[in-house]
């Protein structure tokens, strides 16, 4: 399950005092501290609730200066998760910190070694590169740099968990004099790697030839990414990878109710909050000058590879008739899953059950009805040929065992 | 628009490829491009070409085919040695400096970094500066609905228009935008997340005959930043042009083009 920790009592007349959820928001003029805290401790108690109703990974992720998502240090989420799912099948998926953004990237190579110590080996090592956002607005990276700045930051990373011997990194952005992590990451020589994408061809092509986990995470649903997934399959046979679907992950919203009816009733209102409020950020933001290496903008702007078609105006109704969210019965939910999850071959689906204002209660119902309903269908699904290599090993046993292990 | 000669250099041990425009005859003159590259800039050019041989290399990056070459040019001192080896490699050894924006940043720094190299310089609407009280506005991240309006004294004029014209056939038009998208994040580089490099520790070393010209609309540099120019750089003369914005050489070009011909020809003055 992926949690953002959204703001969720936005005031009625957000969309209109400003122009974005991300950097404009005035903390105090719409935020109420103690009305955060209970986000915090909600967010945690539900990916809790879902680690003990089944699901077999928590999700956390790193935003900031917004009101869409804004756990800025997703490590201080994930030690909290990592603690509270001991002796649990559940994998602690941090997708993650953003190496750009974090000087020296060291710290995040700390921090995850730490989350993989206190889990037992359960960690899912995500690195995104950072929305341009949060990582050349909130944090000053120059934008051209981003990209290089990540990947000699990744590199960093991976060599300092696993280096037999301290050494010396002397590179273009990061200079350090010595290296000798402590702690380790008890996964050698790294935990699986999950690389987050959002419709970049040259991302897509960095991370199938690195091998690691590709994840898409747009929230247009699996239908409008059947482009990128098939841009996707395509690089993964050009560069020679095999077709295991684990290597791709995907993040869909849904929400399951007793029936469709009574889906579209509970979750509407939350959806168009969603996209009008909390995904409200125009592309002065969004796309600054630098954020695509120079092919990669051509390649955009003649054939996007993702549909960044206007959601103003689409109401409940028609994000759900669009898949942008699955909602409807378990029944329905299932249906329109493992269609969109086979034809895109998604090994790893990370589904949004909170999202926008929707209420504790309704969250946990959410998880409730989708780990005893849904999640059963999907599990296993490629198993027959496939084994899952972007997972913790430890935790690469049956389900049964796990029900167990709880 | 006079027909400008197209030089390409190998510079940086053979890492960086740089267009140079080379136009019209006569001493020599550098001309340093703004941040959205030197696209709109060649009527400008041909003025000043009249009667100068005006040089105008492409920010490292913004050369065509070679957009990586922005990775070779790491920070300010990179940018100020590349310069330098761009120089000695078109033969110039002290030519006047013209710059604009970010390019006028550029000169104002290599003539405080090597005043015996730089004797006139004309800084058309610099950046380089920093006051709270008016920042200067981040033009990576201005919506394109107050583009026009950010830029230009007269947001419907016809400079403006041309000035964001983009072709009509499809990849044609993705080239052009793709362009003007990477002239930005190119000279983004040196300049983010503010403008304020150290320019204001090292201003006092230029030593050059200077103009400063400052459209009197500038809504991205304000023109407050002109007697900040003029207090640091001895014997600085400051005009200040009606009816332009940031872009005065686009929209006032004859009389930007005039005044710096004019400041050009003028007899050198010892300091």
């Amino acid at each position: 399950m992926f949690h953002l920790m959204p703001y969720r009592d936005l005031p009625a007349d957000f969309g209109e005092r400003y122009r974005s959820a991300f950097l404009d928001p005035a903390w105090f003029d719409v935020a109420d501290p103690d009305l955060v805290g209970k986000y915090y401790n909600w967010t945690l108690d539900e990916l809790l609730y879902a680690a003990n109703a089944g699901m077999h990974g928590v999700c956390t992720n790193q935003h900031h200066q917004n009101v869409y998502g804004f756990m800025a240090n997703p490590s201080l989420m994930g030690s909290v998760l990592a603690r509270g799912t001991n002796s649990q099948n559940v994998a602690i998926v941090q997708i993650g910190s953003t190496l750009p953004s974090t000087s020296p990237p060291t710290r995040i190579a700390e921090e995850y070694a730490i989350l993989d110590c206190i889990s037992g080996g359960r960690l899912v090592a995500g690195f995104p590169a950072g929305l341009p956002t949060d990582a050349t607005l909130s944090n000053g990276v120059v934008p051209i740099e981003q990209r290089e700045r990540y990947k000699e930051a990744l590199d960093l990373v991976l060599k300092s968990w696993s280096a037999h011997e301290p050494f010396t990194w002397n590179g273009k952005h990061y200079q350090l004099p010595h290296v000798n992590l402590w702690p380790r990451p008890i996964q050698q020589p790294h935990p699986p790697i999950w690389i987050p994408g959002s419709g970049s061809a040259s991302t897509v092509e960095f991370v199938v030839d690195r091998d690691d986990c590709f994840c898409h995470l747009s929230y247009a649903g699996l239908r409008s990414a059947e482009m990128l997934g098939d841009y996707y399959w395509d690089a993964v046979t050009r560069l020679g990878r095999d077709a295991n679907p684990y290597r791709f992950g995907f993040l869909q919203l849904v929400g399951v109710s007793e029936t469709d009816a009574a889906a579209e009733e509970e979750y509407g209102r939350h959806v168009e909050y969603f996209f009008h409020n909390l995904l409200h950020t125009p592309p002065y933001y969004q796309q600054i000058p630098g954020y695509q290496d120079y092919p990669s903008m051509v390649r955009s702007l003649k054939e996007p590879l993702r549909d960044r078609s206007d959601t103003t105006p689409l109401k409940a109704k028609d994000f759900i008739d669009r898949g942008f969210l699955i909602a409807g019965s378990p029944a329905t939910v299932r249906d329109r899953l493992l269609d969109g999850v086979k034809r895109l071959r998604v090994g790893h689906l990370m589904v949004l059950l909170h999202f926008g204002s929707m209420s504790h209660e309704q969250c946990l119902k959410n998880i409730d009805l989708f780990c005893r309903e849904v999640l059963p269908a999907l599990e296993g699904l490629w198993d027959d040929e496939w084994d899952d290599r972007w997972w913790p090993e430890r935790l690469r046993v049956p389900r049964p065992a796990a029900e167990a292990m709880a | 628009v006079t027909h400008a000669e197209e030089r390409r250099l190998r510079l940086w041990q053979g890492k960086i490829e740089t267009r140079v425009d080379v136009i019209g005859s006569g001493p020599p003159l550098v001309y340093l491009h703004g941040p959205w590259g030197l696209r709109a800039d060649g009527a400008f050019l041909s003025a000043l070409a009249a009667d100068h041989t005006v040089y105008a290399p492409w920010h490292p990056g913004t050369t065509p085919g070679d957009p990586n070459a922005v990775h070779e040019i790491d920070d300010w001192l990179d940018l100020l040695v590349y310069y330098g080896e761009l120089f000695d490699h078109l033969g110039l050894e002290n030519p006047p400096l013209v710059g604009h924006s970010f390019g006028a940043m550029v000169a104002c720094e290599l003539a405080a970094a090597n005043p015996a190299r730089v004797q006139r310089l004309v800084l058309m609407s610099p950046i380089g500066l920093w006051r709270d009280d008016a920042p200067v506005r981040n033009w990576l991240i201005i919506p394109e609905a107050e583009r026009r309006q950010a830029l230009f004294a007269a947001p419907d004029g016809e400079a403006a228009r041309a000035f964001f014209a983009v072709p009509e056939d499809r990849d044609a038009r993705a080239e052009a935008v793709a362009a003007f998208t990477w002239a930005q994040a190119c000279v983004g580089k040196f300049v983010w997340p503010i403008p304020d490099k150290g320019l204001k520790k090292r201003i006092h070393r230029v030593a050059a005959q200077t103009l400063v010209l400052w459209g009197e609309q500038d809504r991205v540099a304000p023109p407050l930043y002109a007697r900040d120019f003029a207090r640091h750089i001895e014997g600085a003369r400051v005009e200040v042009l009606t009816r332009a914005g940031h872009l005065p050489h686009l929209e006032q070009p004859e009389q930007v083009s005039r005044q710096v011909q004019v400041f050009l020809a003028g007899p050198t003055v010892s300091a």
